[in-house]
């Protein structure tokens, strides 16, 4: 075992990331990059997944039928279908049936949509039409937009049902006790449906944002050049397997126990009615 | 027993393993009776699964002529298809004898890899892949291009450092498997796509359904030596892939192959001779049977057979010999004497 490799220039590039990754780059740096492109496709995932989880969630409970089946509908699809097999899903639409760069859709000429993925205005310019491919701008990728809503879709249908079963869970005696006294029904959601759905709901929501954390990995899948990804190009040309896996066993773990420390202090305070 | 003795009985026993004594991996080998040989999942022209159920192609010949000459009959071969970032662990593991996957030979793959390459049997450089609605006529072009690679290879470094020395400021997009890269290109995700000029002749020709709307740019920015490797630690095995490769290239330049065997095995041309054991017994050193390169020619064929059968006139590919020429007509492939 010898961790010196990762001070070497790794002599690979990475298509896309906050890191500026030169050819000769050192591993270290090379990683770092994957692992911050990791968290740029999660922590988004992680906000959308549970937004929309909430919605369909709260879907599942309408009284409108229509609405009720769509969400229960919903849940039912997207929890039962594998995740790879969305992703590829997901991936294999974009490039297939968008068009190439230069015949980009394009919406006003200011934001573009094709198979090099989603150009939008960045703070300092406007994308444009290049010869090959759109210049300029802010690009999310085809790889970046695929995993990102793959894990939308697939987490908000585990975060709904955390929803409903959160909200089930609080008896009917506890809200006919707050409408007896007299609260109107926001008073109710807020003061007594929402504090005790909440105990409920936290713990088992911390481990599906785990999940998607780890989820997240599946970008490999796609090109996507996450943590997984970039390391397994490392392993390749550093020849250190068991020194990259390790590497990655420990950036998980240690991902893993700060998410899951973060839910913990959030759970005290839902417990302790703080919220 | 004097120390003096002791030190007597090992330089013997030291002398009589010189000769003959097998390797690990060629032991298992002659027990298993099957050679185990690492192939790319589908490379045109080098190794792919055919129809028939049958593999083909240059990288599977060498692991057929290795089990011709060791077990004298070239389909005893276990072939498993890998990806480029499975074959070195593969051999590493001893999943696999030979590892004979276009593989580029480079210093820290033979020395940090704790693997030996046996020898060259492609000579091949990386270039690049477009379609023609570009109208792009060489690579100092391709600024603001995506380009199509897959990681884990030679191929991706060389493209950074191609791309990175030229100052053209293109974008590698970087996938884990070839299938996976070349679809993305084909199907307009990048604008182009970089490799081996092997593999991009063999694509074009295979994948993209109009190959006349290709074109393969001419820099070719890497020397890429694709060759049969084996794992450190048996120097017999490492000797028989080794010689093998050279017997084909050898055969070759004396004119003999599966064509003509039969008459060559009468002929009195002493290198001939010497060659298919007629005068000399080239097998025992390398501990193989006498008729080695006999079984090797008969069910496989020498380099040009192979070459053409499988890349050059004979195939969709039509590669030109090229650097894959013999050194008589131009080429590098050189064999040391086998005598």
């Amino acid at each position: 075992m010898n961790f010196e490799f990762i001070t070497d220039p790794a002599g690979f590039g990475l298509s896309e990331g906050w890191l500026h990754i030169a050819f000769d780059s050192p591993y270290w740096q090379i990683l770092l990059a994957g692992l911050l492109n990791t968290l740029k496709v999660a922590l988004p995932a992680l906000l959308f997944a549970t937004l929309l989880g909430l919605f369909i969630g709260l879907g599942q409970l309408a009284t409108h039928p229509l609405l009720k089946a769509l969400c229960k509908g919903y849940v039912n699809l997207f929890r039962n279908v594998p995740l790879l097999l969305q992703l590829l899903a997901i991936y294999f639409a974009i490039t297939q049936f968008l068009p190439i760069a230069s015949q980009a859709l394009s919406f006003g000429d200011t934001v573009f949509l094709s198979k090099s993925g989603l150009a939008v205005p960045s703070f300092s310019e406007i994308p444009t039409r290049g010869r090959f491919a759109i210049e300029g701008g802010w690009v999310l990728s085809p790889e970046y937009l695929a995993v990102l809503l793959a894990l939308v879709v697939y987490t908000a249908a585990f975060v709904a049902e955390v929803v409903r079963a959160g909200i089930q869970a609080v008896k009917p005696g506890m809200r006919q006790g707050a409408l007896a006294l007299g609260l109107n029904n926001r008073q109710l959601n807020r003061h007594v449906v929402l504090p005790l759905a909440l105990r409920v709901m936290v713990p088992s929501l911390s481990n599906q944002y785990l999940n998607l954390l780890k989820n997240a990995s599946l970008g490999v899948a796609v090109g996507y050049p996450e943590l997984v990804s970039v390391a397994n190009t490392a392993i390749n040309q550093s020849g250190k397997a068991v020194e990259c896996v390790l590497i990655i066993l420990f950036t998980y773990a240690l991902l893993s126990a700060v998410a899951a420390g973060l839910m913990n202090m959030l759970n005290t305070r839902v417990n302790r009615g703080a919220l | 027993m004097s120390l003096r003795m002791a030190l007597a009985v090992l330089a013997c026993s030291l002398a009589f393993t010189g000769v003959a004594q097998a390797g690990p991996v060629l032991d298992a080998v002659k027990k298993r009776d099957a050679v185990r040989c690492g192939v790319s999942s589908g490379v045109a022209g080098f190794s792919a699964l055919g129809s028939d159920g049958q593999w083909r192609g240059l990288d599977v010949a060498v692991c057929r002529a290795v089990a011709a000459a060791v077990l004298g009959d070239a389909q005893k071969v276990e072939f498993t298809p890998l990806s480029s970032q499975q074959r070195f662990a593969a051999l590493q593991a001893g999943q696999i004898d030979i590892l004979s996957r276009n593989t580029t030979w480079t210093l820290s793959r033979d020395a940090g890899l704790n693997v030996h390459f046996a020898a060259i049997t492609y000579y091949d450089g990386q270039g690049i892949l477009m379609h023609k609605r570009f109208g792009v006529k060489s690579g100092k072009e391709l600024k603001g291009a995506e380009i199509c690679v897959q990681s884990g290879t030679t191929n991706e470094k060389n493209l950074t450092t191609y791309l990175g020395t030229q100052g053209i400021k293109a974008k590698a997009i970087v996938y884990d498997n070839f299938e996976a890269a070349y679809k993305a290109f084909f199907s307009g995700r990048c604008q182009a796509f970089s490799t081996d000029v092997s593999a991009l002749i063999g694509l074009k020709s295979s994948q993209s359904g109009k190959p006349d709307d290709y074109v393969v740019l001419p820099e070719i920015f890497s020397k890429e030596p694709l060759g049969p490797a084996v794992l450190r630690g048996d120097d017999e095995f490492f000797a028989v892939v080794k010689w093998v490769v050279f017997a084909m290239i050898e055969a070759e330049e004396l004119g003999v192959g599966q064509g003509n065997i039969n008459k060559a095995l009468q002929s009195n041309n002493p290198a001939v001779q010497r060659l298919l054991g007629g005068a000399e017994n080239l097998g025992k050193p390398l501990g193989l049977p006498r008729n080695w390169v006999e079984n090797v020619l008969k069910q496989v064929g020498n380099y040009g057979e192979v070459f053409e059968a499988n890349l050059g006139k004979q195939s969709p590919l039509k590669l030109e010999r090229g650097l894959n020429a013999l050194w008589t007509e131009g080429g590098l492939m050189y064999a040391p004497p086998l005598r």
